[in-house]
């Protein structure tokens, strides 16, 4: 282990989703990076918590609502006649 | 996620009644709706059922919608009333169904500290992968899981998130940073044991 202070880690830990988010001042961003370099364990929490928002997104982006799910909902909200009405946005197909 | 330009619509047009208007709007919004009901309910039904109950009720108090939020955070706030509901519904029929521990207010402390942060995309993103993710996902407590999908699957800001949800920007905050953590220690304990490299640099 080494000589970095526990206490560092802690207050690291609370600001760390908006670290992540870019939200912090940048005097306050120096700091945590200047932890950061001696500490690996808070390292690794920073890369790993990036990583997870990164990847929750990532499939989620094309997910497009079924057609039939479309299709039972406009019925079920009398909008049947705008059906085909739907929006082109660029998708091919 | 709604395309990043922002959709515009005529809240006259959609108050007097405007079928087109509403239709469009429906266009815009029904997909991250039903994600939503997908993340929250895990199951392709109930989502339906959110993503129908929240247009239909939208249309039922359109009336009363005076605008002082925006569109898109009157109709998640909708949405999340709807999911929430549903899942108490669940909740009181089948109660050993969803027995995750509910999280206490234990200071959210990282356990697993491995790096796998570099694996490659294809890998993380395996079907087996997507699978972990999901899982993952679907253990949070809903209070975190319903500021979780708002901040980070659906990209809404942590204001926005709070309007939606009535809550306090702290508290959205407070939230967000417990189900990252708990994401991350499940993700953790699944990539890293793929990891080859586990040791210290
Ligand atoms: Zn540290």
């Amino acid at each position: 282990m080494s000589a970095h202070s526990h206490e560092n880690c802690q207050a690291l830990l609370g600001t760390l989703s908006e670290y992540i988010d870019g939200e912090l001042p940048a005097d306050l961003c120096k700091e945590i990076e200047k932890h950061l370099e001696g500490c690996e364990n808070c390292r690794i929490v920073v890369n790993t918590t990036r990583r997870t928002i990164d990847l929750v997104q990532a499939p989620q982006q094309s997910e497009a609502l079924p057609d039939d799910v479309r299709e039972r909902l406009f019925k079920r909200l009398n909008l049947d006649t705008y059906l085909r009405e739907k929006l082109s946005n660029g998708q091919g197909g | 996620m709604i395309n990043s330009t922002t959709h515009e619509f005529s809240l006259e047009a959609l108050r007097a009644g405007d079928r087109s208007e509403f239709a469009r709007l429906v266009d815009a919004y029904s997909a991250p709706i039903y994600r939503l009901g997908l993340k929250m309910l895990s199951n392709p039904q109930d989502a339906e059922d959110v993503l129908q109950n929240t247009f239909l009720n939208a249309l039922l108090h359109l009336a009363d919608f005076e605008g002082r939020s925006s569109v898109s955070t009157w109709l998640y706030r909708i949405a999340s009333n709807e999911a929430l509901m549903l899942i108490r519904r669940k909740k009181a029929n089948f109660s050993i169904e969803d027995m995750q521990p509910e999280d206490s207010d234990d200071e959210v402390m990282p356990e697993t500290f491995v790096d796998w942060s570099l694996l490659p995309e294809n890998e993380l993103l395996s079907e087996e992968g997507k699978r972990a993710i999901d899982s993952a996902i679907k253990h949070l407590p809903e209070s975190l899981r319903m500021v979780f999908i708002l901040r980070d699957i659906e990209d809404l800001s942590i204001k926005e998130t709070a309007e939606i949800l009535n809550l306090s920007e702290t508290n959205v905050k407070t939230r967000l940073l417990r189900a990252r953590m708990a994401l991350r220690e499940k993700l953790s304990a699944y990539y890293g044991e793929r990891n080859p490299r586990k040791e210290k640099e």
